[in-house]
């Protein structure tokens, strides 16, 4: 079905008529001496001096009703501090310190302060379980965890002994366990200056974790320079202008809470909001009123949650402040758009990037005209296509085809590496494009619309899942003797998370042992991860070579055509 | 239903949609989400068993009445006694 098109408002944002390109958004950046480059000075440094401090930077919202504010010249000085804690601690430049925490003013300061220092940050979901956890931190050579309590006696204290890189643990408050510092004093110990470290562009910045379909997790290494990127989208896909209040939904633990929810925002002099509290219908409203939240950014799930509670829970709420409604993650259906419209007399414009590309590459901004679900058109600076892949190469598809989404390399904040991984990161580039692993299709106007992705991996709530992570903590189980993971479709979560597996001699399949290997996922894996739903199989769909045919288990599952069975062994039932 | 009742059918349905728990370690003042770690599709995966269980619509605006056993129990009493039934 389609929408009509949402035509643009007759007059736009005036930051929009800027110039536009890489090297103009460069341009307006402050820089470090001598061609350094530094996220933390663009963020919030430079804004200090030039005589901005006392505007509000950070509006924290706690879960039990608090309300904190941290103007630009605080946010300066606590990120000051925490550089100084880091150092006072003999952690060098170059070093990771990964944050695992909920949404707590401490969590942005220390985002700040470890850039600040020189020190790649990586952010870890707080809802994760001790595994995924643990993966992420091997895998990226943790030397600093920023966590609270509780987080780490659940998540850390375990296997703590058996990660001796790990040097220092930081707990947020002002006491700690054995063996780990208490941030709170360790902060009021600590000086309010200190002079940025000299980083240059292509130094690592940050490390965020994204799925693979096999193996590992992958390390996307993002550097410095993506502050190009990150400051100038913020303005052209999100319209941020300077004084805006702004409210980014997402949790620093993704990539859209890292870039939108943080970096982008500050960079763009923007007052943030941030929610200590998840997606609560009631508190979300009266958060857009009494905040007067002009900009928003939020994701498909919520937005179909509240669509659900009806135009009538909306009712009474004063939402005038607003100006931009904008969405990430999955596809927005094109009804959602037009709910916006409905409810708060804007539409939602959605955009589309991923952990790889750092920032926002295709979107429906506030200059051009909306059509209801589709993702938009590029932004200035970037080339994308749709490309089918062909002898080991890549041709491009015409308007209208399905095929690849694919982009030109070069963008600021393209992703610099695999951490250790060279081979995947290599096999990400063919014929001089980068490969999305999206499926697309761009229509005759160069707008593109999302089709579905080109692998195995499971898009639930905006969060890319890799099945065989999934599956490696079904196995562990002693019941599971193998495991298949694959996406299946809700109306909420765009894909929800189900599992098949064959059981060992000895156990039997049932409703309690379903529970059991549900409850074991969820404690090794956290609730955003596991599957929803366990279902138990004689056999599961093989190759001749091994390998378990997740496609044909989807194929099977939502009754799509089987497709190519010449390597399927026996009929896997 | 007894609220004892009613509390044992709440844990049940909780405990089935996320199995991690231990039933006999949920506490009446636990917080679905801060204290038992329940995702936004697990409350909603919840939301939907109980109104299988009792046949109760359960509107979204009523879902913070919902945000600890204790809560859960007089909101369930409340809506049965009002015969308020889909």
């Amino acid at each position: 079905m389609t929408h009509a098109v949402i035509r643009k408002p007759v007059a736009h944002s005036d930051t929009l008529s800027l110039a536009t390109g890489w090297d103009a958004a460069r341009a307006r950046l402050k820089g470090l001496p001598d061609g350094g480059l530094n996220i933390a000075h663009e963020a919030v440094d430079r804004h200090v001096a030039a005589g901005h401090g006392s505007q509000a930077a950070l509006i924290w919202l706690g879960r039990e009703g608090e309300r904190q504010v941290l103007s630009y010249a605080e946010l300066a000085a606590d990120a000051a501090r925490f550089a100084n804690v880091l150092r006072a601690h003999g952690i060098d430049a170059g070093e990771r310190l990964y944050l695992l925490s909920g949404r707590v003013p401490a969590l942005y300061v220390a985002t700040l302060g470890a850039m600040k220092a020189g020190v790649v940050v990586s952010p870890l979901f707080a809802a994760f379980g001790p595994e995924p956890v643990r993966a992420r931190m091997e895998i990226g050579g943790a030397s600093v965890l920023v966590t609270t309590e509780a987080n780490y006696r659940r998540k850390v204290a375990e296997w703590r002994a058996q990660m001796p890189a790990l040097r220092l643990v930081l707990i947020i408050g002002d006491a700690a366990p054995d063996g780990c510092v208490a941030l709170g004093p360790a902060m009021a110990a600590a000086a309010p200056r200190f002079d940025t470290v000299r980083t240059m562009p292509e130094d690592m910045a940050l490390l965020h974790f994204t799925s693979g379909t096999t193996g590992l997790p992958k390390g996307v290494v993002h550097v410095h320079e993506a502050v190009v990127a990150h400051a100038e989208t913020g303005r052209l896909a999100l319209d941020l202008r300077p004084g805006d209040i702004y409210w980014c939904t997402a949790d620093p633990g993704w990539v859209t809470g890292m870039s939108y929810g943080v970096i982008s925002p500050l960079c763009n002099r923007v007052t943030m909001v941030v929610d200590e509290a998840d997606f609560d219908l009631e508190r979300w409203y009266s958060i857009l009123e009494r905040e007067k939240v002009q900009v928003w950014y939020t994701a498909p799930t919520a937005i179909r949650m509240m669509m659900r509670a009806g135009n009538e829970a909306t009712k009474g709420h004063d939402f005038s402040a607003l100006r931009f409604l904008a969405s990430v993650g999955e596809p927005l259906n094109a009804e959602c758009v037009i709910w916006g419209q409905s409810v708060f007399g804007l539409p939602f414009h959605d955009n589309w990037w991923q952990s790889e590309t750092g920032g926002i590459m295709i979107a429906n901004t506030a200059d051009m005209d909306i059509k209801p679900g589709a993702m938009g058109k590029t932004l200035p600076g970037v080339e994308a296509g749709i490309v089918t892949r062909e002898d080991g190469t890549v041709k491009e598809a015409a308007a209208g085809q399905i095929g690849e989404l694919a982009l030109r390399p070069g963008w600021p904040s393209m992703m610099r590496a695999y951490l250790g991984q060279p081979e995947r990161y290599a096999k990400c580039f063919v014929g001089g494009w980068y490969l999305t692993g999206d499926l697309a299709m761009r229509d005759s106007d160069g707008y593109f619309w999302f089709v579905g992705r080109a692998d195995d991996l499971i898009k639930s709530s905006g969060h890319l899942i890799g099945p065989f992570e999934v599956e490696s903590a079904l196995i562990e189980h002693p019941a599971v003797a193998e495991a298949a993971v694959i996406g299946i479709p809700d109306e909420t979560a765009g894909e929800v998370v189900k599992a098949f597996v064959t059981l060992k001699a000895g156990f039997t399949a049932g409703e309690a042992l379903e529970r059991e290997l549900r409850g074991h996922a969820r404690k090794r894996l956290g609730p955003a991860v596991s599957p929803r739903e366990i279902v138990f199989r004689d056999s599961l769909p093989r190759t001749r070579s091994g390998k378990i045919m997740r496609r044909l288990l989807r194929a099977r599952e939502l009754g799509l055509p089987e497709g190519d069975l010449s390597t399927l062994e026996g009929d896997g039932r | 239903m007894t609220p004892t009742d009613l509390r044992a059918a709440f844990i049940t349905d909780l405990t089935a949609v996320a199995p991690d728990l231990d039933a006999a370690t949920i506490g009446d003042d636990d917080h679905m989400q801060t204290d038992l770690g329940l995702d936004s599709m697990d409350f909603l995966n919840l939301v939907s068993a109980l109104h299988k269980r009792f046949g109760l619509p359960i509107p979204e605006t009523d879902y913070p009445r919902l945000a600890t056993p204790a809560k859960a129990v007089t909101y369930l009493a409340e809506m049965l006694a009002a015969g308020n039934r889909a």
